[in-house]
């Protein structure tokens, strides 16, 4: 067997949660031979190539995609360029992780290449076969893959953590091979322009990877009381979540929110305050090791998943905590 | 310029679903159905950009069995002006949705195609690439916001992506997948609902479109037919005898 994992990059070096892909793609069978696919235009791109060829010991093969059609991560040129690799290199598996870079590339090239792909996995029972939540996470679904290859899949990175380990221990780095930019013919026009991209710049650490997640719902009442959960996540050097219901609200931007259809986050703390427990929210948030719940309601659902529960009025708890909470090194 | 909307017909996301006791699946049977909500947007803004003189008509289509044609009703009296239903009984995977849509397309010509990011039954967040890439159309997909420029004929799309928003600009015809704020769906009003009842619904098999409904996704457990088959699949497949 052998993989394509798709890779993505942000000022010249790998994501971590591409690295997580790596880690899933090693579980289909130690024999696998995995490749990593970068594209972008110019230095950043060959910078992070050089990371990825060292980064990771199961990476055994860069190719990069240099061109000014790859300068911004937009579908059409990507999925061409997979559809192309595939052809040359015949790989028995493609993967990317499901976040919103791979479950827009993937599917659409998986349709070029004819095959049904796999959304989400969080499991890897062998190399055909897969288990992926189903239902807002409310069912297990085990799939097997009976088509010919490639067999396409996004991966929950939050299911195949990088171990730290592993990071920055090669010695000898990984071969990097450029795709000849000719091969990027007529047919790679692209009829969508990127205009771009705006994005809440914060010092927090990103929702995804953060350890520490402190989330707040519809109870904080307005934007004004959300800094609250803002102050508190600052203190403990954690990221921000939010409910469907807080970012309706207007409390806070679309993209802290956590559940089935914002982010799947699994850091090692979620402190939820103000959650009630929706189940499209618990989707998002239930595989945290140490789940804490701070609710008035103590009938509310999310106690049922807690590890850690305090019936009481936020407006109140939040003050204490920051008051009482150490300060962090 | 007509808009075609694809429409699914799911499992309510009020009701708390069960397995089947046989683990084959969801249990669907004497279960409410409706119309998938991220559906229920797109259509909501295909009829915003019609009622806008941006558009002639919108079409809804579904896929599936029969009953598909109550959700399609349901479309019908948001204000969709007719309807498609593929009837079809075997599971449909989205590969094979897509390849329905793109015959549709074919026939009906839309200058514009838009679904649900997803369904929230299988979860898959797949169709919209799908179909796109079939068409060689460009994507706009988890869109927040969507602006159409008749006149240059271009669909201006932001995105919601991992880190923040994106924004792009798609030559027409081009699909977009909806996210959750990009607005909120009507209601269905009563003179609506019996307008509706008159509404034409025309009816495709996959046959009838040439799309073969293959299947190369196949959910667990394995059915054996015999012990030899039984005892080399726990042999070598399971690796547990």
């Amino acid at each position: 067997i052998s993989t394509l994992v798709l890779g993505e990059h942000e000022g010249g070096s790998i994501k971590a949660q591409s690295l997580s892909a790596v880690v899933a793609a090693k579980l289909l069978g130690e024999d696998n031979s995995i490749s990593m696919l970068l594209a972008g235009s110019g230095p950043s791109v060959q910078e992070a190539a050089t990371h990825a060829a060292s980064c990771h010991s199961s990476i055994s093969q860069v190719i990069v995609a240099d061109s000014d059609k790859f300068t911004y991560p937009v579908a059409e040129p990507w999925a061409k360029l997979v559809q192309l690799i595939q052809q040359k290199g015949g790989y028995s598996h493609i993967m990317a992780t499901s976040g919103s870079f791979g479950k827009n590339i993937l599917p659409r090239a998986a349709a070029l290449l004819d095959v049904s792909p796999i959304t989400d996995v969080i499991e890897i029972s062998g190399p055909q076969l897969f288990v992926r939540p189903i239902y807002a996470g409310n069912a297990l679904c085990t799939v097997r893959y009976t088509g010919s290859a490639p067999c396409m899949l996004t991966v929950r990175s939050t299911s195949f953590p990088v171990p730290l380990t592993s990071a920055n221990s090669k010695s000898d780095a990984a071969p990097i091979s450029q795709v000849d930019p000719s091969t990027f013919g007529e047919d790679m026009v692209c009829k969508s322009k990127y205009l771009n991209h705006t994005s809440q710049d914060s010092e927090r650490p990103d929702l995804g990877n953060a350890r520490i997640v402190v989330t707040g719902g519809r109870a904080l009442k307005s934007a004004e009381n959300f800094k609250m959960i803002e102050k508190l996540a600052e203190k403990l050097g954690a990221a921000v979540g939010a409910t469907r219901a807080a970012v309706d609200a207007g409390f806070v931007p679309n993209e802290l929110q956590v559940g089935q259809t914002g982010k799947i986050v699994a850091p090692e703390l979620y402190m939820a305050f103000g959650v009630s427990g929706a189940i499209q929210h618990l989707a998002g948030m239930r595989d945290s090791k140490v789940i804490v719940a701070v609710n008035k309601d103590a009938d509310a659902p999310i106690f049922q998943v807690a590890d850690y529960g305090l019936v009481g009025d936020l407006f109140e708890v939040i003050p204490e905590l920051l008051e009482k909470l150490p300060e962090k090194k | 310029m007509k808009i075609m909307v694809a429409i699914k017909r799911v499992v309510d996301y009020a009701v708390k679903i069960r397995v089947k006791s046989d683990k084959s699946g969801v249990e669907t049977s004497n279960v409410k159905m409706s119309m998938n909500p991220f559906c229920e947007i797109g259509l909501e803004e295909a009829l915003r950009i019609k009622e806008s003189g941006l558009a002639s008509e919108v079409i809804a289509v579904s896929m599936g069995p029969s009953q598909c044609v109550d959700t399609l009703r349901t479309g019908l009296a948001m204000g969709a002006d007719r309807a498609i239903h593929v009837e079809a009984s075997a599971t449909l995977y989205p590969l094979s949705v897509a390849k329905l849509l793109k015959a549709l397309v074919d026939v009906e010509k839309p200058g514009l195609l838009i679904l649900g990011k997803q369904a929230i039954d299988d979860d898959c967040n797949q169709t919209g690439q799908m179909v796109a890439g079939l068409l060689n159309w460009p994507q706009g997909t988890f869109a927040s916001k969507v602006v159409l420029d008749k006149e240059k004929e271009v669909a201006t799309v932001e995105r919601e992506v991992d880190g923040g928003l994106e924004t792009l600009c798609l030559d027409l015809p081009a699909v977009i997948t909806t996210d959750l704020r990009l607005n909120q769906p009507r209601y269905a009003t009563l003179p609506n609902i019996m307008k509706a009842k008159s509404k034409v619904i025309k009816k495709f098999t996959p046959q009838e479109l040439n799309v073969d409904i293959k299947s190369d996704l196949e959910v667990q457990g394995v059915i054996v037919s015999s012990v030899d088959e039984l005892i080399d699949k726990l042999k070598n497949e399971a690796h547990v005898i």
